[in-house]
């Protein structure tokens, strides 16, 4: 379930992990409940307990599951920024080193023995599709089936996550002994691109490979990434074997299986920063199935003006911070030893140098997500344990305002609901139709904001009126005793070219009055009563008075102009027989709006 | 009537199950004191009358019945006919030839008959109903000759107020009563307590505003400045880019977030703050690594509206920023909106309450003990904090309170430590931390309220009865 909360929930990736696999990696049994709290702690959620049997009953029904696996799945919900934590192996390794069980592994490039490292050379044509890539290499891995699948989904974790949608980065993982390099990346018109695709028995090119996946479930929607490019990005190997076609489709020759020793991993990219990040997770990751663990084989790029990168990076930075400051800042006063050993915890080896003032701190490539010292201080809070840190409340002293807009509201409300209205609380956004051909006016007549991306009509336009949401109201409460009678105190938005963003909220005062009589005196005298809370009298001079106008919305010589504080403020009026039957009203109805900002 | 010691009213037919409340009025303590009792009687029913009079159906038939015998088509068409001919048979009084002459004839087939049914009857109207045999009681019953009356009687006695002059009781106080006096030697009519009284006509608050106020009134009480929230649209740089979400964070995907067509773009912004921003995204900087990437102008004019008050936050301690620091504590509650997929608990549009503390030295202990008193003040006292990712504090933490009702464990709200890399580029100094968190007025109003569908308590479609019965909202009671 979403969380309605501040901070908008960003989307927790959640990983699915087999339990029995999962306690086997952790060399310990737990009951859930043991696990929940393990979790909770470590800032992860144990989100739900099923099976695939269980998912698919749910989803299917209970027909369609029969025959599939009833393994017990922990979902696990992932922080968005914790990308070394989104399979199995990150998330034992980043648990078991939290629990002291195991260190934290060192992650080691290393040059080929025989000096032929795997080359990719970029062409000049992708720098307008898609400019990056970079490329590693896993030598001598063994793969079972539980490895090959938890090393599918990680990718495809990364693609939805930090890839964000394969927009950013795209994954492609080879057999490496089915081809042989230098490999070349560059573009080519989509006709002249001609492949057989990842699991496909035949040969496309790539303008049929687009049509063949407009109908993919998964595919579509990365078709208009490169779509409307004149040039496609594709990798070959020196035999001209098509590797992939990024962002959308792998090619079939190159295809990874149970069997497969050694891996070649591309990522192109938009972001040459994220796809380092990316390529460093997965190797990081699966190279602890390699038969030297922990060691990954260098790829070299070379882009066409000649400037070459080894990848991937694995770099360790270190950072010095005080732990007075890591202690100042969560509230709680350890040793540098102390701390330094908490950091460790966190997979950030640390310790204490000189004379004790400074920690260094190792930051490993699996930890993108440290960018800033506050990055090292919330985790040695998590590791210190959120729950036991000691809570206090600031000395800060201040004195309280309200906002006197929303201080005035406050006090209309009260008085309001005292005259018998009762107060209603609509929607801010709604239809074109609401604030324009229901009032009778043409939406170019108003200066209404207009929403470009709504999922529905309901979301066309900010409202510039309070009248709609209120007698849409009371078509909804068609049952209830007459008479009604509604108010409502809230803002209304309108384009102002004076304001930075273009448009202004303004604090609008609205009631209307329905029965089977129109009730304009009721309206006008309930005007008159919030006059008399404003203190304003009836006075043309300095007071306020109504002026007989006309308004779409209302039945012609039924409504007023309100002028008060020297300018017109809003009007009333009964409202015109249209009005109320294309808001599925049958009796008579009055009302009345005021812009409340001039009495402050 | 009421003379005697004890009076038997006899309520004839007053069947076990009438309200009694109905009589009540009548018997009023002060003057009189009822006791209901309760007795059975076996009456006739208006068959059974007949045959008292006129004999039992089967010995009808005998009678009508001549020496020759009778035609069976004939004998039927007699009243008794149907109904005596079988009883008679199975009495074995007459006897059935089927093979005579124009067909079936009926014969007596005894000389005389004892009509026990009729002297049975005769019996119960004399009133002497309990001298019969149960089963042939239950006999007479299942023919529906017989029933029995259940009658309710009242037995009356003289009551403390007892008196046998009749007088008009008047049903309420008057003014003329009241000048002449004559209320003195009134009897006045007894009131109903068990009724309902007339509800005044009233306006009434919307329910979500309560609790509003009530949220208001605690940030007051704490010392919290209100913000102005009065500004739904926003730009992207105040709703993402000065909190230092990056520019391809997945909440500024058009899938979560509303962009304006009209006004598209905002114009006007600090140009050298912006340039701060602009570098810490794309290079860092303040011992920040950055995001490192392409950071755009145009993707920061982007108008919205606002997905959180943060952005009215960001307004606020940018310009807290550009004077001399003083503490401060700041809240908020006001609308946000999400392009989202809609359901029971979800709307486009809801309010996020938000607090926020900027102060020199502030710590995670403090953000905890400040979370601690306001919730407390919502009546919640058990508090559970988890580490959490938001882009823009850390550290994070979401806030849990054990809920009683569901046995568990369940989220209340979001806070954190805003990061160095949103508050040292609006100038803010170093050594200050800005604590905050966040939580949205619905969940709780609908915890509050018991009300399962958003969409009763928020917009058009409000169920007003409920507004209409609402009650207070104290969130510590």
């Amino acid at each position: 379930m979403r969380n309605v909360t501040v901070a908008r929930a960003c989307d927790m990736p959640t990983v699915s992990v087999k339990r029995e696999l999962l306690f086997q990696a952790l060399g310990r049994r737990y009951t859930d409940e043991e696990f929940d709290e393990l979790c909770f702690q470590f800032g992860l959620e144990l989100d739900e307990i099923t099976s695939e049997k269980d998912i698919i009953s749910k989803e299917q029904g209970g027909g369609k599951a029969e025959g599939a696996s009833d393994i017990i799945l922990y979902k696990i919900d992932v922080p968005a920024n914790r990308y070394d934590l989104l399979c199995l192996e990150g998330l034992v390794r980043g648990l078991q080193v939290f629990k002291e069980r195991i260190k934290a592994p060192r992650y080691k490039r290393i040059m080929p023995a025989n000096g032929g490292v795997q080359r990719l050379i970029i062409t000049e044509e992708t720098a307008q599709v898609r400019p990056h890539a970079v490329a590693a290499v896993l030598r001598n891995i063994t793969f079972s089936k539980d490895r090959y699948d938890s090393f599918i989904d990680l990718q495809e974790k990364l693609h939805q996550n930090i890839c964000r949608k394969r927009a950013l980065v795209a994954i492609g993982t080879h057999d490496l002994d089915t081809i042989s390099g230098p490999f070349t990346y560059t573009a080519r018109p989509p006709s002249e691109i001609r492949f057989k695709p990842l699991n496909q028995s035949k040969e496309y090119t790539a303008s049929e490979i687009m049509d063949l996946y407009r109908t993919d479930s998964q595919l579509k929607h990365y078709l208009h990434i490169i779509e409307n490019k004149p040039l496609y990005p594709v990798i070959y190997d020196s035999n001209g074997v098509v590797l992939s076609m990024p962002p959308i489709i792998n090619g079939n020759h190159t295809k990874i299986t149970l069997n497969t020793r050694n891996v070649f991993v591309e990522c192109t990219a938009t972001d040459i920063t994220k796809a380092k990040i990316v390529l460093d997770i997965l190797v990081t990751m699966f190279s602890e199935y390699c038969e030297k663990q922990f060691t990954v084989e260098a790829a070299e790029v070379t882009y066409h003006n000649g400037r070459t990168c080894i990848y991937p990076e694995l770099a360790y930075r270190r950072e010095k911070v005080k732990p007075d400051l890591i202690n100042k800042k969560i509230g709680i006063s350890e040793k540098p030893s102390s701390l330094a050993k908490l950091l460790t915890r966190m997979c950030l080896k640390s310790h204490v140098t000189g004379s004790g003032n400074n920690i260094e701190i190792e930051i490993p490539p699996t930890r993108a997500d440290i960018i800033h010292a506050c990055d090292i201080i919330e985790d040695a809070a998590i590791a210190y344990g959120y729950n036991n840190i000691q809570m206090t409340i600031p000395k800060t002293y201040t004195i309280a305002n309200q906002f006197p807009l929303n201080k005035l509201t406050e006090l209309l409300r009260q008085d309001l609901a005292a005259a018998g209205f009762t107060e209603a609380l609509t929607f801010a956004l709604c239809s074109q139709e609401d604030i324009a051909d229901k009032l009778g006016v043409d939406i170019s007549s108003t200066k209404a904001v207009h929403i470009a991306n709504p999922k529905t009509a309901e979301f066309q336009v900010a409202r510039t009126s309070l009248l709609p949401g209120l007698l849409k109201t009371i078509a909804a409460n068609r049952k209830m005793p007459l008479p009604l009678k509604l108010f409502e105190i809230s803002d209304i938005v309108i384009k102002d070219s004076t304001k930075d963003v273009g448009a202004r909220n303004q604090r609008n005062l609205c009631a209307i009055y329905y029965n089977k009589n129109p009730g304009f005196e009721v309206i006008h005298g309930l005007l008159d009563r919030v006059m008399q809370l404003l203190a304003v009298p009836p006075s043309k001079a300095s007071g306020y008075l109504i002026r007989a106008a006309e308004d779409s919305a209302f039945f012609p010589g039924r409504c007023a102009e309100i002028f008060a504080k020297g300018q017109s403020i809003g009007k009333l009026g009964v409202f015109h027989p249209d009005v109320i039957t294309k808001f599925e009203l049958t009796m008579p109805c009055s009302a009345l709006e005021i812009n409340i900002e001039p009495f402050l | 009537m009421l003379g005697a010691h004890a009076v038997l009213l006899e309520c004839s037919h007053l069947w076990a199950g009438e309200h009694q409340a109905e009589v009540s009025p009548v018997c009023s303590p002060q003057v009189i004191e009822a006791e209901q009792r309760s007795s059975k009687r076996w009456e006739l029913t208006p068959e059974g009358k007949e045959i008292v009079q006129e004999g039992s159906h089967e010995a009808r038939v005998f009678d009508s019945i001549p020496a020759e015998g009778l035609p069976q088509s004939e004998l039927m068409k007699l009243p008794s006919g149907k109904v005596g001919f079988s009883k008679a048979m199975s009495n074995k009084w007459v006897r059935l030839d089927k093979n005579a002459d124009g067909g079936p004839r009926v014969f007596r087939a005894v000389e005389s008959v004892q009509d026990s049914v009729r002297e049975k009857l005769q019996l119960v109207q004399q009133g002497e109903a309990e001298s019969l045999e149960e089963k042939d009681r239950n006999e007479l019953k299942k023919r529906k000759l017989l029933m029995e009356v259940i009658i309710k009687t009242y037995w009356i006695r003289k009551g403390s107020a007892f008196s046998t002059t009749v007088t008009k009781q008047e049903t309420d106080l008057t003014p003329e009563m009241l000048a002449s006096g004559s209320w003195r030697d009134l009897k006045f009519k007894a009131y109903n307590f068990e009724a309902l009284g007339i509800m005044p006509e009233s306006g009434h608050l919307h329910p979500l505003l309560k609790v509003r106020t009530q949220f208001r009134q605690i940030f007051l009480e704490m010392g919290f400045t209100e913000m102005p929230t009065n500004n739904f649209i926003e730009s992207s740089f105040w709703n993402f880019d000065a909190l230092f979400q990056p520019q391809q964070h997945p909440a500024r995907d058009q899938h979560d977030t509303f962009f304006l067509q009209d006004p598209a773009e905002a114009t006007d912004f600090p140009m050298d703050y912006l340039k701060r921003v602009k570098k810490i995204h794309s290079q860092g900087g303040y011992g920040s690594q950055g995001y490192k990437y392409d950071w755009k102008l145009e993707e920061a004019r982007k108008n919205i509206l606002r997905t959180h008050t943060t952005a009215v936050s960001a307004r606020m301690l940018y310009r807290l920023a550009q004077q001399k620091f003083t503490p401060a504590k700041y809240f908020s509650i006001d609308r946000v909106f999400r392009n989202e997929t809609l359901d029971a608990t979800h709307l486009a549009e809801f309010h996020q309450i938000e607090g926020v503390v900027a102060d020199y030295g502030l710590t995670l202990g403090d953000l905890m003990g400040t979370l601690r008193e306001f919730f407390t003040k919502l009546g919640i006292s058990q508090l559970r904090f988890k580490p959490a990712y938001n882009p823009y504090t850390e550290p994070s933490m979401e806030v849990f309170s054990y809920h009683r009702g569901l046995q568990k464990w369940v989220e209340v709200g979001n806070s954190g430590i805003f990061r160095p890399e949103m508050l040292l580029p609006m100038g803010l100094p170093e050594g200050v931390s800005v604590i905050a968190w966040g939580l949205s007025l619905e969940r709780p109003t609908m915890i509050k309220y018991g009300i399962n569908n958003i969409r009763e308590l928020v917009g058009h479609k409000v169920n007003l009865q409920m507004v209409y019965d609402g009650p207070l909202c104290r969130l510590d009671s």
